[in-house]
């Protein structure tokens, strides 16, 4: 993992309001995750004791506006409402899987301040009349596993929580933090995302009323019980208001994980990590759209503000392409590794993400069989929309934004003529990261 | 108006027999990999044909939605509203 980085108010320029800081207090001074007296002392006790008033905080949450971090951007309130009043029992699941392989945020939190995300997933739990958390993570990360089962027994010996905290460690896959692939292996299945309806809020674990939310979600929700909606609204768009962790990697001074308020400038996040002059960006993560940098840096970092360009922020992850790196390349390299991170379970994305993988891989070594540009026009659109999940349909926009991003070099690269960073590419490493395979076969 | 019927495939279950279409090949056509492609409603025209499809297909991935029913929608339109990983 890179190194957190903190940046002060005016790294953003005079007059930005791109840096806040309230998920990641007191990082600087820690190089490791904060006990309980340091959380305490960052942001005071759990607030409102006794189930009556944390069962109001469905409505609180509703009322600060809070939208999720996972990617979706779905309003939280409305989807722990759903919850709350669903049939029976309920149940909590944080999801702290973070398979995107550029994103380091969820890692970073988890690390530096464990005690806000399980503050927020047990005050969760008690607004939606649940009495178990569940807690995913990465069976490869045992590092952060120990962190957070060190953090769970000292609130039990506190005994603080009313509610079970419990830590699953899932197979490393990038469709297995999907909400219903969390669900199906709470169940005792495969970590596979799940076709049909009904959706976790109606039916999840144990058939029970299940609210899926990201970490840094949870995390919000134990800061906007503690200082209220108005504080939280105090801060970012007014769409999808508070701060949100952002992951920038690639051809940048300083890459890391910064806390932002929501609305803020693509560019001003560039700038904030040190953007050395990448004339091209990939943002939003693996399922995310590669862009000229001057057609985003003006737009705010929101799904609805970067809508215009046909991209998302996804969970806040921006990589910048170094400068002579080619984008083909890099591009091709990711669609390869999606194309092995499916589930197998349909058609169209265990044959299909393999034939235009195949395409982008003879296109970005310039040895084409063929027309592989042609090939893909015809593929791409046969392969969206015909999943289960949505995997199928992330790599393909991502395939598409490169070959519009870069349809110049396209060209050039179906003809033969490969650009020098696609050579380069073998003697440097600033590529996005491709994580090493592991148990591909292991789903449980 | 006459009442046309939505063909769901479930693309878990289906291993590419490619029988649908043949069976309906009016409303459903293969991919390169041999997989079906949904080209639209089925007609009360085309109804006894997909009826016959649905129940020839060996993975049983094949289903035909009774008319006007509302409480059954699609599951693209629930994943549309719940992009990414989770919220």
């Amino acid at each position: 993992m890179s190194q957190l980085r903190d940046y002060a108010e005016e790294a953003a320029g005079p007059g930005q309001r791109t840096a806040s800081r309230r998920l990641t207090v007191g990082w600087q001074h820690a190089g490791r995750p904060a006990d309980l007296r340091e959380h305490y002392e960052r942001y005071g006790p759990l607030p409102g004791a006794g189930r009556r008033g944390r069962r109001g905080l469905v409505d609180v949450v509703a009322a600060a506006g809070l939208t999720g971090r996972g990617g979706a951007g779905f309003p939280t309130g409305t989807k722990m409402r759903a919850v709350a009043s669903g049939r029976g029992p309920a149940v909590v699941v944080a999801n702290g899987m973070e398979s995107e392989p550029a994103s380091e945020k969820d890692q970073a939190l988890l690390a530096r301040a464990p005690h806000l995300v399980l503050d927020g997933a047990v005050l969760a739990a008690q607004a939606v009349g649940a009495d178990t958390v569940h807690l995913c993570l990465e069976r490869t990360r045992d590092w952060q596993v120990d962190e957070v089962l060190r953090a769970i027994e000292e609130r039990d010996q506190a005994r603080l929580d009313p509610i079970r905290l419990l830590v699953h460690e899932l197979p490393r896959h990038y469709v297995s933090s999907e909400e219903t692939a969390l669900i199906r292996w709470l169940n005792g299945g495969e970590a596979k995302p799940m076709a049909t309806p009904p959706r976790p809020f109606e039916r999840g674990v144990q058939r029970r009323p299940t609210l899926v939310d990201n970490v840094e979600t949870l995390a919000n929700v134990a800061l906007i019980a503690r200082f209220g909606p108005d504080w939280f609204r105090a801060a970012g768009h007014p769409d999808c208001p508070g701060t949100m962790l952002v992951t920038v990697t690639g051809a940048v001074a300083d890459p890391g994980v910064y806390e932002i308020e929501t609305g803020s400038r693509v560019g001003d996040v560039l700038a904030m990590s040190g953007d050395r002059d990448s004339g091209s960006v990939l943002i939003g993560g693996y399922f995310g759209t590669w862009h000229a940098t001057a057609d985003l840096e003006r737009l705010p970092m929101t799904t609805a503000g970067l809508r215009p360009a046909g991209a998302s922020p996804g969970a806040g992850v921006i990589y910048a392409l170094p400068a002579g790196s080619c984008g083909i390349t890099e591009a091709a390299r990711i669609l390869g590794y999606l194309a092995r991170q499916g589930a197998e379970q349909c058609g169209p994305c265990m044959f299909g993400l393999p034939a235009i993988a195949e395409d982008f891989a003879q296109l970005a070594k310039g040895r084409p069989e063929g027309d592989p540009l042609q090939r893909l026009a015809r593929r791409m659109p046969v392969i969206t929309g015909r999943g289960a999940c949505r995997h199928p349909d992330g790599a393909v926009r991502m395939a598409a934004s490169a070959l519009t991003a870069f349809a110049g070099d396209a060209r050039e690269h179906a003809a033969g003529r490969p650009c020098l960073g696609a050579h380069r590419r073998r003697h440097h490493s600033g590529g996005p990261p491709i994580p090493r395979p592991w148990a591909e076969d292991e789903w449980r | 108006m006459a009442m046309t019927q939505k063909l769901r495939l479930d693309p878990t279950a289906c291993t590419g027999h490619g029988l649908c279409a043949d069976l309906l090949a009016e409303r459903i056509e293969l991919d390169e990999w041999g997989f079906p492609i949904i080209l639209g409603d089925v007609p009360p025209g085309l109804a006894a044909h997909a009826r016959r499809a649905v129940r020839t297909c060996p993975a049983l991935a094949l289903e035909l939605l009774p008319p006007e029913d509302d409480s059954r929608h699609d599951p693209r339109e629930e994943r549309a509203r719940h992009r990414g990983h989770d919220s």
